[in-house]
């Protein structure tokens, strides 16, 4: 069999590992079922914690993997296990023999529409990150007032939340709502920013002293303690309840506009694709690693890796590290065939 | 709606919360304080149900208590209550109902929680069995279907609408009147799926108040307790907490002016009621026009005022709050006069009336 490498999913860890494994010499066809490459990533304004154009990395990936084969608009409809690889029949009616296949189809962003009691779909002043993001990007939305004077957002919106079945921490939420936070601040000097969270969770280099920045120099104020609901007043404003857990006090704030961090929950196309493959989903519906420590991009089937946030949450440095590190592997699963 | 709220997002999630209740055939129990209350709110569900829309409503006079309030109260444990809920059950399975209906909220979120109790704890259920065989040899078939009935009564909504004699419309200016709607706590909140369009965004009044021409008021604090809460009201030194919730919800409601409150719970309609009295007294405000209060209705004396039955038949005397301004938008005929009359034209002596607002 002729040694093909199949990247599905063209987000930033299909494209960084298709990066790397043309450095490797390889030359990996990429399957990316939607019209662009880019993945959220590329719906994403500015990356934290150094505020660089997200715009730039999807822009740069894509002229460095130009020599790969690229195939958009194209889903995976079969996947045939063979004795020394699989063969895939794709949405385009071609059929793709391939030696190894890396999984990087990412996350899907946690529907915000199910925690109804904040009132998103219901009421005009309620976004999600993912909203706040395009609007910063350029694109205009009705729901974002001229000149708001207060604005809030919400933490944990889906993320570890048994009720709404997921458990896990989406990692990036409480970086991600500093982040937006602040270029809300950048636009909107005079208003009034809160932050509410169950706790904060800042792991990564330089997350702490963006945290720090967000208080000091933009005067963000953080309260800990989830919101309970949200309505709206006469004038269309959003009253929001929450209890401030520290103080031991409920509280009652009038917002102009209410950002609600939408977590990350696993891709809605992944069960189909782990049947398919023969590969193990986890607990939480992202697939299973073989372990958590030392193998986060091995699957449990030979010559299948993983990248990126298919297995979990992950940030934009740790995506790309397991892509690089995925592609490393490949490279030398093909060496030992 | 009033506010710009995005009424399809309402919508979809309404369509996610609907619940299967059959048309017909129903064991219906009476709640242990709204006849003192409201007095004709069950006479007249009763009224409509069999002699307007032609149902089969069975009653009994041996059914007691469901055990809600000393539950919710903690001077009961859960057993007793399942217990006494076990009871009910059998006289239904006796009377050959499978479909269970009482008026109480909480009797209906006290029977929810039982029956999902049990079917999380199949062997406590066994256990209740056995205490109701020893108590009073008495054996019980689970209802097929659950509903309050403030359920039945927006299941046949249109049903009502197509018959009525008034719309919730004023009748000097052709708009809709204004109406709040208030679910009780025990309703939803701790079972959404139980109840009709959910926890957050109940339907279950909204869709009686839309089918009979009325707009539904979105207010801040609609989802706030109306300050009844068992352990406020009952413990004496709480009271002050119960007015307080209930001051807080009139306050939210205000700049919106609703022309009425509908409500769906024993206690809500009574303290939305009478706490406006104390309100008005201790502050000297009221939240109606022209000094009167807002009228609060139980969702069955709507319904007869939109079927068109007299409001003195429907016990409309007894509240606290005039109801008349609301009567006079509605172009409900009434007999001022007749007001404070008993039974036959009785003479029963009239109320004392109030100087803190307005009543008649």
């Amino acid at each position: 069999m002729k040694r093909n490498i199949v990247i599905i999913g063209g987000g930033i860890a299909g494209m960084e590992a298709a990066r790397a494994l043309l450095d490797l010499g390889h030359t990996p066809i990429l399957v990316e079922a939607s019209k662009m490459l880019g993945g959220h990533v590329a719906f994403w304004h500015r990356l934290f914690p150094d505020m660089s154009s997200a715009k730039n990395l999807v822009g740069r990936l894509e002229t460095e993997i130009a020599g790969s084969r690229i195939l958009l608009n194209t889903k995976v409809l079969s996947l045939n296990r063979l004795a020394d690889g699989y063969s895939l029949k794709l949405s385009n009616g071609s059929v793709v023999n391939a030696s190894v296949l890396l999984i990087s189809t990412g996350f899907s962003l946690f529907d915000a529409r199910k925690k109804e009691e904040y009132g998103y779909g219901i009421y005009d002043r309620v976004i999600t990150n993912s909203d706040l993001e395009a609007w910063f990007s350029g694109k205009r939305d009705a729901r974002v007032p001229d000149n708001p004077e207060s604005v809030g957002f919400v933490h944990c919106v889906g993320s570890r939340d048994l009720k709404a079945c997921n458990a896990q921490c989406s990692k990036v939420c409480c970086a991600t709502a500093i982040k937006q936070a602040i270029e809300l601040k950048e636009c909107f000097p005079y208003a009034k920013v809160y932050c509410f969270y169950m706790d904060l969770r800042f792991f990564g280099k330089k997350y702490e002293d963006f945290y720090i920045n967000a208080q000091r120099d933009y005067g963000i104020r953080f309260i800990r303690g989830r919101v309970s609901e949200v309505g709206e007043t006469i004038d269309g404003r959003l009253q929001l309840k929450a209890e401030d857990t520290l103080s031991g006090k409920p509280l009652k704030v009038q917002l102009d506009l209410l950002v609600l961090m939408s977590g990350i929950v696993k891709n809605d196309s992944i069960r189909e694709l782990a049947d398919m493959a023969g590969i193990e989903t986890d607990s939480d519906g992202f697939l299973r690693s073989i372990d958590n420590e030392y193998a986060v991009i091995e699957s449990n089937r030979p010559g299948i890796f993983y990248a990126g946030a298919c297995t979990g949450p992950k940030t934009v440095p740790e995506t790309v590290a397991e892509a690089r590190s995925a592609a490393l592997a490949i490279h030398s699963y093909l060496e030992k065939l | 709606m009033l506010c710009k709220m995005i009424y399809e997002g309402k919508q979809k999630i309404w369509s996610e919360y609907q619940k299967d209740i059959p048309d017909d055939k129903w064991y219906y129990v009476r709640s242990c304080i709204r006849q003192n209350f409201f007095p004709a709110s069950e006479k007249m569900f009763t009224e409509i149900t069999r002699n307007v829309l032609g149902k089969d409503i069975y009653e009994t006079p041996h059914h007691t208590t469901c055990g809600g309030i000393a539950y919710h109260c903690d001077t009961i444990p859960q057993e007793t209550a399942m217990t006494i809920v076990a009871r009910q059950f059998a006289l239904m399975t006796e009377a050959g109902y499978e479909n269970y209906c009482p008026s109480c909220i909480t009797s209906f979120g006290n029977y929810a929680e039982i029956l999902e109790t049990w079917r999380q704890y199949p062997e406590l259920e066994a256990k209740i069995r056995e205490n109701l065989w020893k108590a009073c040899r008495r054996e019980f078939e689970k209802p097929r279907h659950l509903a309050h009935s403030s359920d039945l009564i927006y299941h046949w909504r249109n049903e009502i609408a197509a018959k009525a004699r008034h719309k919730l419309v004023n009748a000097g200016t052709g708009e809709p009147l204004r109406i709040v709607e208030h679910i009780g706590c025990h309703y939803a909140k701790m079972f959404p799926s139980k109840g009709v369009g959910g926890a957050e965004y109940p339907y279950v009044l909204a869709g009686m108040i839309e089918s009979w021409g009325g707009q539904v008021v979105d207010y801040p604090e609609r989802r706030h307790c109306c300050g009844y809460g068992f352990r406020q009201y009952h413990v004496k030194a709480n009271r002050s907490y119960s007015l307080s919730n209930t001051y807080k919800k009139f306050e939210s409601m205000e700049p919106f002016h609703p022309d009425a409150i509908v409500t769906n719970c024993p206690g809500c309609p009574y303290f939305l009621d009478r706490w406006q009295y104390v309100i008005a007294e201790q502050m000297g405000k009221t939240y109606g026009e022209n000094g009167f209060g807002i009228p609060v209705l139980t969702y069955e004396e709507m319904a007869g005022l939109v079927l068109g039955y007299d409001p003195w038949d429907l016990g409309l005397q007894l509240h606290q709050v005039a109801v008349e301004p609301l009567l006079d938008k509605m172009g409900v005929k009434y007999d001022p006069s007749a007001k404070y009359l008993g039974l036959n034209c009785e003479d029963i002596m009239r109320p004392e009336l109030p100087g803190s607002i307005k009543c008649f």
